[in-house]
């Protein structure tokens, strides 16, 4: 029992120093990701993987491409604090009437991983990035 | 003595791996969770890691796919042998159940006692659930509750040792987060489960004892950190119940290393102290598991 009690606390002194961790300083995540050619790179192979992905490349068969690729390149400029105003509607907005599903995010979540390995991206700036999007889950699916 | 069985769920277990190595289409890539999440298989066929279950289901399907896996694991101590095969599926990463065998061989424990079998084969089947949340897109932790039927088939032993059944159940509720980028930039993987048991050695050594016999709540926790999307790096306690005057049974320890070279496949190496079981102390030794998903 003695030594559950020192797991449990080692457990919830990791779970601390995780949350004292989190990605802070999202202004250098820009920089970390290439800047504006950096992003339009990984949004760019984000379009190839989608377009040849038949798990969920219906969903943007009708969409205005070069709009979507400007407004995603502008979002994550946006939230990873590079010097950009997303003036779009809110994820919320965006995606609902759609009824994203878990399958389909979890696919886009994976091309992501597969673009940002193409442009060479390091793991933990794929992880703050990965960190922030993984926030919209609730604003995406099933909505 | 007891007629061996056909050993159905080993044989099951190698067709299904060996199908994967073989074929080029069924497999995983195209269920859609990410490298990983689908965990590796416990000794007792659940998804999670070596010996800790966690609240994940098996395979990669989402919430609009199944999926499964199959796998083998061995651990070697310096007194013992564990083998174990079987299977597992969930479907639409909601509920899934999972069928295991395991086969202890424990030569030195008969030359001890002076009896004849020289192994004990348990069968656990498991129905776990998600209750609630995500692995990694909710706030809060991904919640399951899995249960678990064990039947020893070879009770003559764990009856020596003052075992009272030779069937008994588990009750667990899990609940695991994977905190992106949690600690050092990597993913920081956290689990913890409360289980009701009065399994001797997980069953192996039967169901409660002559200190007690009835279920009783244990404690389990696992942590791991990747290194990269195909490295896991970790560690697992496991709290054990203590029935039997004649031999105390030890918590359980693991450290392990796990990887993910692709959605098929999985590969699980770790240190195991299992303490003291059955009257040889100091089980220490390698654990190795492959698991093929589908
Ligand atoms: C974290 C995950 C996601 C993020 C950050 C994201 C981001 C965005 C952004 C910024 C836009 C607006 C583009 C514009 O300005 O026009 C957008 C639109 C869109 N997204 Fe997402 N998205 C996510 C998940 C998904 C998923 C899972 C799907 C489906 C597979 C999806 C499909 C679409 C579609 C079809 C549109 C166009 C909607 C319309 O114009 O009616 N998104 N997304």
């Amino acid at each position: 029992m003695k030594r559950l009690t020192q797991g449990v606390v080692a457990v919830l002194a990791l779970g601390l120093v995780a949350c004292t961790s989190l990605p802070g300083g999202e202004d250098s995540l820009y920089q970390r990701l290439g800047g504006e050619a950096g992003i339009e790179g990984i949004v760019y192979e984000l379009l190839v993987e989608i377009a040849n992905d038949e798990r969920i490349v219906e969903r943007f068969r009708e969409l205005n491409i070069a709009r979507f690729q400007q407004g995603l390149e502008t979002y994550l400029c946006s939230v990873t604090g590079g010097p950009c105003q997303y003036t779009g509607d809110s994820m919320r907005i965006v995606h609902s009437g759609h009824n994203f599903t878990d399958s389909e995010f979890n696919a886009l979540v994976e091309n992501l991983i597969t673009a940002m390995n193409r442009r060479d991206v390091d793991t933990g700036t794929q992880n703050r990035l990965l960190a922030i999007l993984a926030r919209d889950y609730k604003d995406v699916v099933y909505l | 003595m007891s007629v061996s069985r056909p050993r159905v769920l080993p044989l099951l277990s190698a067709w299904l791996l060996a199908t994967l190595l073989a074929s080029p289409a069924l497999a995983a890539e195209s269920r859609s969770r990410i490298l990983a999440t689908s965990a590796a298989t416990t000794l007792e066929g659940s998804a999670g890691g070596g010996i800790v279950p966690m609240a994940v289901l098996p395979g990669y399907g989402a919430r609009e796919e199944q999926g499964g896996s199959a796998f083998v694991s061995y651990v070697h101590l310096p007194d013992y042998d564990l083998a174990v095969a079987g299977v597992n599926w969930s479907w639409r990463n909601r509920v899934a159940i999972s069928l295991a065998e395991q086969r202890l061989s424990h030569q030195p424990l008969s030359e001890r006692l002076d009896v004849e079998p020289t192994s004990i084969r348990q069968t656990v089947a498991e129905a776990k659930v998600r209750l609630a949340g995500d692995l990694i897109y909710t706030d809060w932790p991904q919640v399951s509750v899995g249960v678990q039927y064990k039947k020893n088939h070879d009770f003559f032993v764990p009856q020596a040792a003052g075992a009272q059944d030779d069937s008994g159940y588990d009750l667990y509720l899990s609940a695991t987060r994977l905190i992106l980028a949690g600690l050092f930039e990597r993913n920081l993987l956290l689990n913890a489960n409360i289980r009701y048991t009065k399994a001797n050695q997980v069953g192996l050594v039967g169901f409660g004892g002559d200190l007690n016999d009835s279920h009783e709540w244990v404690g389990e926790l696992s942590a791991g950190l990747f290194l990269n999307q195909h490295w896991l790096i970790g560690a697992e306690y496991r709290q054990k119940p203590d029935n039997l005057s004649f031999i105390p049974e030890s918590d359980w320890y693991t450290a392990f290393v796990a990887w993910f070279p692709s959605k098929r496949w999985s590969l699980v190496g770790a240190y195991v102290d299992l303490g003291e079981v059955a009257t040889f102390d100091n089980q220490r030794g390698a654990y190795v598991s492959l698991q093929g998903s589908f």
